[in-house]
């Protein structure tokens, strides 16, 4: 019952019967109207049939009277498959003729009419007929009529095939509906059960594909692309919360081993005012890797967008340079900025700012070569077509080509960058920010040392007038 | 700078304990309201200098409770502390009417140094003085001047800035992120130490030669200008 009623739920039963329904009431039609215009083809024939025996009939009373008349009607009665005749004489009184029995009033009205009859010498059995009554001169009535028993097993053939062939449309039409519903349903059951396993947790599984590339097809085919990105997606996520878990739990591990390494071995105040320094520190790192994923999260998505305005590239990376440019001098490293062309773009300054200083701070750490050559950081920014470039270079080690895709990734630091000071998500902040801008992020060799390309779409509109009051303007 | 008043609206417990204890410590009355209705009837009261509220309250949330007291014409100082610390977090706890914007989790010598930052400002109605004195410093704002016991001093543009911001708030601690937006109008942490290699090279204009320092560093803290011969 449940599979049936499952069956009678389904589009498929329900789009079958209705056709089935409409394909019944069709056909009923046709053949009611076939067999209607058969009938009438048939009462046609029969008038014309009785049209020309009364033709013939009524000359062969002109020629040779009553007597002749009657003598060609005994003689047709005898044939087989006599039309039916009656020959009344002005009285109304029959004086030959094969039928009896007629209602008084077909006698006594001429034209053609339908009409119940008996058949002289059979037994009482009502009949019907099409008639012809003739009024021949001299008073005398001629009934002529042929018989509509032929008629009336025609139609009552056609009403038979008609209700047999309804009865097998409706049989053949259940069981083909019946067995496409089932055919359909059985594989949406199948794309629903592999679907509630995928629910489950299994994101591996992918939906039953017919190969009958038919629209039950494409839409497996579309879900599975979308679990296909799903999953690509959750490995994403698994993959940055791993690097999460690790780069978080390092410090928190430490910053736990202090306070225990504290309470074991400190014994006077100033021991115990070291530890507590030292997890201050190490609390603060934690804070500075946590706000930079919480910036880089919210940025993906969408949520952090800064105040968008028009602003001058070049103040914003001269600003930030001069933020960094004593500390540069102080660790012995040139810091170097160069500016041309217009420069203005549409974005957060702030955040613009941020990344800027990022892609300083890490050159700062890794401009001084090992070669014992004095640590240079080129900062230059152009203008390229329509666009505006802001490239930070330094001449250190460099990353080589094969890593440079990867470090723009989260929590990524390459080998020998391990024991530096650094949460690993300064470049990918920096790609974070770039593509909110709809700019993007180059990694190129500097040979040597790294140069990181910063490109942004430049602003359009009244950009001359701002680059030069930005000009004169330090605090950008 | 003692003896402030201040109203902390602040859900956590533990923190506002923390809070009330360290800012008497500091020599400051704080009085603490744990939901937004009640903070904001203290707040409607007066009587306070600076009020710390917690950006994320029952009953009224922070933005709500200061943009009311400004509609209000209550113009207490208020430093709004919250877990969201985004830039877009910032800006739109200013635009409520916040005076600051602290991100949790933070060190109470930074909530502090701001707290007396903020209570200069009220009652400010009066014209800023267009010449600022430390002792024998001596800061024209009009013509950039700077002058120490009669003897000029030539300033950078961004180390007039900085030495602006920090006479403006004499004898009271300037941490470094408070320079780094106040001089710079940056938020973001720098991760290096920018900010103390700008001060000091401040310090060696202003200090070098001179019998007693001006500028003086507040370990773990930031930087304060004080008159230390006084």
């Amino acid at each position: 019952m449940t599979v049936l009623g499952k069956l009678f739920r389904t589009t498929a039963f329900k789009l079958s019967l209705g056709y089935l329904v409409a394909f019944a009431i069709g056909a009923s039609v046709v053949m009611t109207w076939v067999s209607w215009n058969v009938g009438r083809l048939i009462d046609e024939q029969i008038g014309a049939t009785i049209e020309a025996e009364i033709n013939g009939l009524s000359e062969q009373y002109a020629q040779g009277g009553i007597r002749r008349l009657v003598d060609v009607v005994e003689r047709r009665v005898c044939q087989p498959g006599a039309s039916l005749y009656l020959v009344m004489n002005f009285q109304g009184q029959a004086i030959t003729g094969n039928i009896k029995g007629l209602p008084p009033e077909v006698l006594l009205l001429p034209g053609m009419r339908e009409t119940t009859y008996e058949r002289v010498g059979e037994a009482e059995i009502d009949r019907r007929a099409l008639a012809r009554i003739f009024l021949l001169p001299g008073g005398f009535r001629l009934l002529v009529g042929r018989d509509l028993e032929d008629r009336e097993s025609l139609r009552n053939v056609m009403g038979g095939a008609l209700l047999t062939s309804l009865f097998w449309l409706v049989v053949i039409g259940a069981l083909g509906g019946l067995f496409v519903a089932r055919r359909v349903l059985r594989r949406v059951e199948a794309i629903s059960d592999s679907a509630r396993t995928i629910m489950q947790g299994d994101l591996a599984q992918r939906l039953p594909l017919a190969g009958a590339n038919d629209e039950l097809d494409r839409l497996a085919g579309n879900l599975n692309e979308m679990l296909e990105r799903i999953q690509e997606l959750m490995a994403g996520v698994r993959e940055v919360s791993d690097n999460i878990a690790h780069d978080l739990k390092t410090p928190l591990t430490r910053l736990r081993n202090r306070a225990e390494e504290a309470l074991r071995s400190a014994s006077d105040p100033k021991d115990y005012r070291i530890a507590l320094e030292k997890m201050l520190e190490e609390s603060e790192q934690l804070i500075l890797i946590f706000n930079a994923l919480l910036t880089i999260a919210r940025l993906e998505a969408g949520g952090e967008r800064g105040e968008h305005v028009a602003f001058d590239l070049a103040t914003c990376v001269r600003d930030v340079a001069e933020l960094y440019e004593p500390v540069a001098d102080e660790a012995g490293i040139d810091l170097v900025v160069e500016t041309s062309g217009e420069s203005i773009v549409r974005g957060s300054r702030e955040l613009v700012g941020q990344a800027l200083a990022n892609l300083i701070d890490n050159a700062l750490k890794y401009a001084a070569p090992a070669s014992g050559r004095r640590g240079a950081i080129y900062v230059h920014v152009q203008r390229v077509g329509d666009k505006v470039e802001a490239s930070v270079a330094d001449n250190g080690p460099g990353i080589p080509a094969a890593d440079r895709e990867r470090v723009l990734g989260r929590f990524v630091r390459l080998e020998g960058s391990r024991s530096r000071p650094g949460s690993g998500l300064g470049l990918s902040l920096v790609a974070a920010v770039a593509s909110l801008h709809n700019g993007v992020v180059r990694i190129e060799d500097n040979e040597p040392g790294l140069c990181v390309v910063l490109v942004f779409p430049a602003a359009a509109g009244d950009a001359k007038s701002r680059s030069g009051d930005a000009k004169h303007d330090h605090s950008c | 700078m003692s003896g402030m008043r201040i109203l902390i609206i602040e859900d956590d417990q533990e923190a506002a304990n923390y809070l009330t204890k360290a800012f008497r410590e500091a020599g400051h009355l704080a009085e603490w309201v744990s939901d937004g209705l009640e903070g904001y009837a203290g707040a409607s009261d007066g009587g306070y200098d600076v009020l710390v509220v917690d950006r994320m309250l029952p009953k009224m949330d922070g933005l709500s409770l200061i943009g009311g007291l400004r509609q209000q014409n209550i113009e207490t100082p208020a430093l709004i502390v919250s877990a969201l610390g985004q830039v877009d977090d910032r800006v739109k706890g200013l635009r409520a009417g916040g005076d600051d914007y602290l991100a949790k989790p933070y060190a109470f010598s930074e909530l502090l140094a701001r707290v007396e930052v903020l209570a200069r400002r009220k009652g400010g109605g009066t014209a800023p003085p267009t010449t600022l004195r430390v002792g024998d410093l001596e800061l024209d704002r009009l013509s950039h001047k700077l002058t120490r016991n009669g003897k000029e001093i030539t300033l950078q543009p961004r180390e007039y800035r900085l030495l602006e911001y920090l006479m403006q708030n004499a004898g009271k601690v300037v941490t470094r992120t408070m320079l780094l937006e106040n001089v710079w109008d940056y938020h973001f942490d720098p991760q290096t130490n920018v900010i103390d290699v700008h001060v000091s090279r401040l310090r060696s204009k202003i200090d070098k030669g001179f019998d007693a320092p001006v500028l003086h560093t507040v370990r773990g803290t930031g930087y304060m200008i004080r008159d230390s011969a006084r």
